[in-house]
């Protein structure tokens, strides 16, 4: 019998779930209309209606605050409304998609004694005063996504819940080695592949080689490992790239720049090394304090969160928290970051392309993802930034990070002959198939109806059961290596772990979701919370028993045999064999062309008439403006390690800089993670905006207090399509930047990871490309000492002097106030690495020896902007003088000379901060520095105004308040 | 001083369970944390400790309502241990999430009706802030001593609804509502947002059971132990310890 339990918010209860969506109704264009909300359960078991209501009482329903209708399916019961003639709409999680409460529930309903055959989650909604095509608009844009979701009009009348299909085992094998070029295109096209020619090639030649055609796993096993995701083939290719200096070609690129940085530093570090291993891993590690180490890796989602934000963004965080999981012996996740790109969630819908969801759900969506996830395995999310873009809007941006913590000696992982690969976490399911290769093409109008396999939802808990466990064995000692299965699947783990040695797999013991998986579906399926880790033999019964303990599958599905071969069976039948050298060496290189031609400097074309307004266009505009609403969902402070946060201040709302987390609650040592980035700089040149990122990101770790000569940087790189040789032009001057400001910074990249292609082919207008913005996110991971010197940015005594540190240049190209005001041109803010090096050196030691009340970076809106948030989230007004600012490098450039406040005030000038120190430390604050890099700029005030002059020319002067307001309105939601 | 014994109990999805036990052992106390299943297969594993806490987190993902499945299984599995507990003078705590757990299974309340739920915020969502207490009486064992203090709360059900009116005044008069979200003004007045972050009726932040001695708070005790976990505190540079200590302590000292 199959069973509907629906739930009502009680009389005088608010109808939240209605109360959210009507709120982003405006969005769709809609008139106003009238939405009841109710949560439902279906049960599928042989109960009577009086258990049911017992079920319901005990397990389902708060009857305090909430009110149920109960019946079997197809009631009439569950078609009344009050009367209302309002419309009914049913929304279902489709077959195979996770349904986390679902599985929760079963569980519940067994421990209460009624274990029920399946059970299934819906939300169902009565809609009143839209038209039926309105109401389609509404479930299609904002009750469902049908990616994952099933909408069903009237009231639901099935008899029961799928479950999966029995599977008829049947070999496949595809004859590739007679197919002309056109059957292999179309081969890698219907078998979604993402192959190019030349691959299908190589492997048409080997098979040719072997007398024999492939398996049909054989050949997903090779796209997977070769996919662009998993192998960078693009990056780690043969690039021959000119630019206004000249050719290079590099047979590598990513090995021959920013690795060969890391590789240099290592050296130079010699001794004192403190890099443990980096480009090798899940994730990058160095050492932190004497008994342990740091692990760091920052992932995009990009794809799968265009299509669905809320489960691409949440298995997003969930996969890169399993990287450090799977990073040496496995490190515990210690705090999350996120960096996100969206087009203006002002958008109106009808410049939204078919195909696209629109900016503000997407952005909700990817948020919810991150949140959820993330709050729920208990790890703070405490550091990330959201820029806006109008072209990010075929392809919005996820990055998710995770830093993890290891002991030292759990630092490297070898898997060994003879120990058995076992699986631990989530159950096989058909979710996620060609994730890997679908991540790797450009998106497309139909994207979403093609990719919908490649998108699923993740449960959160699952994966905190397995990291729960598997620190528990790693410490036991009971495993010689543990990877995560991201991309790829087992397909991936299990070839990366056995490369050197090789391994034998039998499919049809990987537990499954449900019936009819086929062997290659369990070979490369995407389902996630899943960690592999290879166990000696006489280990594996101890690992599985701890497993179960805590209600944890872990299923033995192989063996490392030292044949070097991948050997795949399905119950007991061999159904693929690849030579490990062939799957990890054999693919062709990609051979590309690239070029960049900068463009010629172009005079800044317009000046200002009002600072006050400019610097209230700019705290309002997306990218600067309080990003509040996304922190305050997200669990900045489990764990207990929080020092500074990422809103900071007198009512706890300023910007900080960077978040101090302090890992071991028994020490004052303290991790610092910061990010730099900033596409607009890429419109002037990539390597400017390279250089930027990376001294954005470490002066955002310098003003907490971070030490200088210990920040590990990340990099991520996610650009249009380079395919064509000006993208992969602009991406390859950006590396060489990152090589060579790391290495001037002594600042080592320990990980890195890409996305190309990202760019959005609107099919059903004339084939329109919109190509993201160069995007190059840096990520850092600084230390303190101890956590008791750190700084916060917000202004804290009146009566204090302020600094500003650092050069200021005629650098007006991409910075905020041009974008406010629509100037165009201007010089883009460079960065000279050594008198930075040297301002980071000497301000560390002023933060060290405690000279410092606040520390503000400049960054976005340059000085103006930093001073103002300083005083608003210190809730104590300024006086500033600025024409004591020297303004570096005259301005030849411009035809007509330009405002040199405009550029005290706005240049985003790198390098550069705000400092307040007390009166008794001026002395020995100002004794530090050189002259040429530190300026007394004014006094913090006991008044309510933040007054900016120069000479006698009063350029600002508003209430910090009203400042405060102008940062905090745009997204306020 | 004797050393009470605290055991945590975690359930998967709980995440506050090291740091609780960091606070505890801080205060005083051996704390030890085991999981739920361990309790389960062996119920009496408990009745060696004096102080049983529930930490914060999602246990079971929150799935259906948030500590619902965990308190079902103290309510189906556990009731002995629980009665033992409250019989022989020993002392709960649940935090966050483990009051959702405490108010669930019925523990804080004097009958077998539920008196009480702690259900969504009124914003409708998850939100992570810093709030003013006040204590409004001293029959709570973990809060002897205390005035006010200032403790984050992080959580996405946290607004406490009573049965009735009637039942909020008994609930008031038997000095079971003794932590309640305050604007420093002193005022019992039904305070908005933020000040009252999640909408709880009459500002309730905690919830102990006729005795006293059983007691759930949404706000993190655990989280302001040390004085650089204050969000100000690079403005007070003269803070020492931290206010949710106090908890902890109390429940020590009550077995001093």
């Amino acid at each position: 019998m199959l069973w509907e339990i629906d739930i009502y918010p009680a009389a005088g209860q608010p109808d939240l779930v209605a109360r959210s969506i009507a709120s982003d109704a405006p969005d769709l264009g809609l008139p106003d209309f009238h939405l009841k909300h109710a949560r439902g359960y279906l049960i599928e078991g042989g109960f009577s209606q009086d258990q049911v209501e017992e079920i319901a009482s005990r397990l389902f329903a708060d009857s305090i605050v909430e009110k149920t209708v109960i019946g079997q399916v197809g009631d009439r019961d569950f078609l009344a409304n009050n009367g209302d003639s309002a419309t009914l709409v049913h929304v279902l999680p489709k077959p195979g998609v996770t349904d986390a409460v679902a599985e929760s529930a079963s569980l519940a309903m067994t421990e209460l004694g009624f274990p029920p055959e399946a059970v299934r989650t819906f939300n169902k909604y009565w809609i009143s005063d839209l038209s039926d095509e309105e109401i389609d608009v509404l479930c299609e844009k904002l009750l469902a996504n049908e990616s994952i979701e099933e909408i069903r009009r009237g009231g639901l009348s099935m008899e029961q819940l799928g479950h999966g299909q029995a599977y008829d085992f049947v070999l496949q094998s595809v004859a590739i080695r007679n197919a002309s070029d056109e059957q292999l295109k179309e081969i890698n096209r219907a078998g979604q592949l993402s192959l190019n020619l030349v691959e299908l090639q190589t492997i048409q030649q080997h098979y040719r080689e072997l007398h024999r055609d492939p398996t049909d796993i054989e050949l997903e096993s090779i796209a997977q490992t070769w996919s662009e995701h998993c192998s960078h083939k693009t990056l780690a290719g043969r690039i021959d790239y000119t630019d206004e200096n000249g050719t290079m070609i590099f047979d590598n690129m990513l090995k021959e720049t920013i690795f060969q940085s890391t590789v240099d530093l290592q050296e130079e570090f010699g001794e004192a090394n403190w890099c443990v291993s980096v480009f090798k891993d899940n994730a990058g590690i160095v050492q932190f304090d004497d008994r342990f180490n740091i692990a760091f890796k920052v992932e995009t989602h990009n794809r799968p969160s265009a299509i669905e934000p809320y489960g691409g963004a949440n298995t997003g965080i969930g996969g890169v928290i399993r990287d450090t999981l799977g990073t040496g012996m496995g490190a515990k996740p210690i705090c999350n970051t996120d960096v996100f790109c969206f087009a203006d969630p002002n958008t109106s819908a009808d410049q939204v392309p078919d195909g696209v969801l629109h900016p503000r759900r997407v952005m909700k969506g990817v948020v919810s993802g991150v949140r959820d996830y993330g709050n729920r395995m208990g790890i703070p999310t405490v550091n990330g930034a959201i820029y806006f873009d109008d072209r990010y809007i075929g392809n919005p941006l996820v990055f998710c990070g995770n830093v993890g913590i290891l002991p030292k000696d759990k630092s490297f992982k070898a898997p060994r002959p003879g120990d058995m690969i076992v699986t631990i976490g989530g159950r096989t399911g058909r979710d996620g198939i060609h994730g890997a290769t679908f991540s790797s093409e450009t998106l497309n109008t139909d994207s979403e109806k093609l990719s919908g396999g490649a998108v699923q939802i993740g449960n959160a808990i699952t994966e905190k059961m397995v990291a729960d466990v598997l620190l528990q064995a790693r410490d036991l000692d009971l495993y010689t290596a543990v990877t995560d299965c991201g991309a790829g699947g087992f397909s991936s783990a299990v070839g990366e772990m056995g490369e050197e040695i090789g391994a034998e797999v039998w499919l049809e013991k990987a537990p499954l979701k449900y019936e009819g998986l086929t062997y290659t579906e369990i070979w490369i399926s995407e389902a996630q919370e899943r960690m592999v880790v290879s166990v000696p033999l006489d280990n594996v019964e101890r690992l599985i028993a701890l497993c179960e303990s805590e209600g944890v599958h872990a299923d033995v599905i192989g063996k490392f045999e030292p044949t070097g071969n991948l050997v795949l069976k399905y119950n007991g039948i061999q159904v693929g064999e690849v030579s490990m050298k062939f799957l990890h060496d054999g693919r062709p290189p990609v051979v590309r062309k690239a070029t960049y031609q900068p463009a010629a400097l172009q005079p800044l074309s317009k000046s200002s008439a009002d600072f006050s307004i400019d610097l209230q266009k700019i705290l309002s505009s997306l990218n600067v403006a309080s990003k509040e609403w996304v922190i305050r969902q997200y669990d900045h402070e489990v764990q207990a390690g929080s020092v500074i946060k990422p809103l900071v201040g007198v009512a706890n709302d300023g910007p900080s800089d960077a978040a101090v987390i302090r890992p071991r609650l028994d020490s004052r040592r303290g991790v610092v993670i910061a990010c730099g980035m900033n596409p607009y700089f890429g419109d002037f040149d990539t390597y400017h905006m390279a250089a930027s990122g990376i001294d954005e990101a470490l002066r955002n770790c310098v003003a907490v207090g971070a030490d200088p000569d210990r920040i590990a940087v990340l990099d991520n790189f996610c650009w249009g399509n380079t395919d064509r040789p000006e993208m992969l032009g602009s991406l390859t001057r950006a590396a060489l930047a990152c090589r060579d400001y790391a290495k001037a910074f002594k600042t080592p990249f320990i990980s890195g990871k890409d996305s190309l292609k990202n760019e959005f082919v609107d099919t059903r207008n004339q084939n329109q490309r919109i190509a993201i913005p160069a995007t190059l996110l840096i990520s850092a991971m600084g230390q303190v000492n101890s956590v008791d010197h750190c700084v916060s940015m917000d202004l804290k005594e009146s009566g204090s002097h302020l600094f500003q540190l650092g050069m200021t240049q005629n650098e007006m190209g991409g910075c905020h106030w041009s974008i406010v005001s629509g100037a165009s041109g201007g010089q883009v803010p460079r960065v000279d690495a050594k008198a930075a090096k040297w301002l980071y050196g000497k301000l560390h030691q002023a933060i060290e020896n405690q000279l410092v009340l606040a520390c503000h970076d400049l960054s976005e809106g340059g000085l103006a902007v930093c001073v103002a948030e300083m005083s608003f989230a210190g809730g104590l007004g300024a006086e500033i003088q600025i024409d004591g600012i020297e303004i570096k490098g005259e301005q030849s450039l411009d035809e007509e000379p330009v405002d040199l406040d405009l550029i005290r005030l706005f240049s985003e000038s790198n390098s550069r901060f705000v400092c307040e120190v007390a009166s008794e430390q001026v002395e020995a604050f100002v004794s530090l520095f050189d002259s040429g890099q530190i300026t007394e700029i004014g006094r913090v005030s006991s008044g309510k105004n933040l007054i900016i002059r120069s000479g006698d020319r009063e350029l600002v002067s508003t209430a910090f308040d009203e400042l405060k307001q102008a940062w905090q309105r745009p997204l306020d939601w | 001083m004797a050393t009470p014994k605290a055991l945590i109990v975690r359930a998967p999805g709980t995440n506050c369970d090291e740091e609780t036990q960091f606070a505890f052992e801080l205060a005083g106390s051996a704390a030890k944390v085991i999981h739920i299943n361990r309790l389960l297969e062996n119920p009496v594993l408990g009745e060696d400790y004096q102080i049983l806490c529930i930490p914060g987190g999602f246990s079971y993902g929150d799935d259906i309502a948030a500590g619902r499945i965990f308190a079902n299984q103290f309510q189906l599995f556990l009731q002995d241990l629980i009665h033992d507990f409250k019989e022989r003078g020993k002392l709960v705590l649940g935090i966050c999430n483990g009051f959702q757990v405490l108010i669930k299974s019925g523990a804080l309340f004097g009958s077998t009706e539920p008196e009480a739920t702690l259900t969504w915020n009124e914003s409708g969502k998850y939100d992570d802030r810093w709030v003013d207490l006040s204590v409004t009486n001293e029959h709570c064992v973990f809060l002897k001593g205390l005035e006010t203090m200032y403790l984050p709360i992080a959580h996405a059900e946290g607004r406490f609804v009573p049965r009735s009116e009637e039942q909020l005044s008994r609930l008031q008069t038997a000095g079971q509502l003794p932590l309640r979200y305050s604007d420093g003004s002193g005022s019992d007045h039904q305070l908005g947002f933020p000040a009252n972050p999640n909408g709880s009726i009459a500002n309730v932040a905690g919830m102990c059971d006729p005795s006293g001695r059983l007691f759930g708070m949404m706000p993190h005790p655990e989280r302001f132990i040390d004085r650089t976990q204050h969000p100000h505190w690079t403005r007070k540079r003269d803070l020492v310890v931290g206010d949710g200590l106090a908890i902890f302590s109390n429940a020590v000292k009550y077995f001093g």
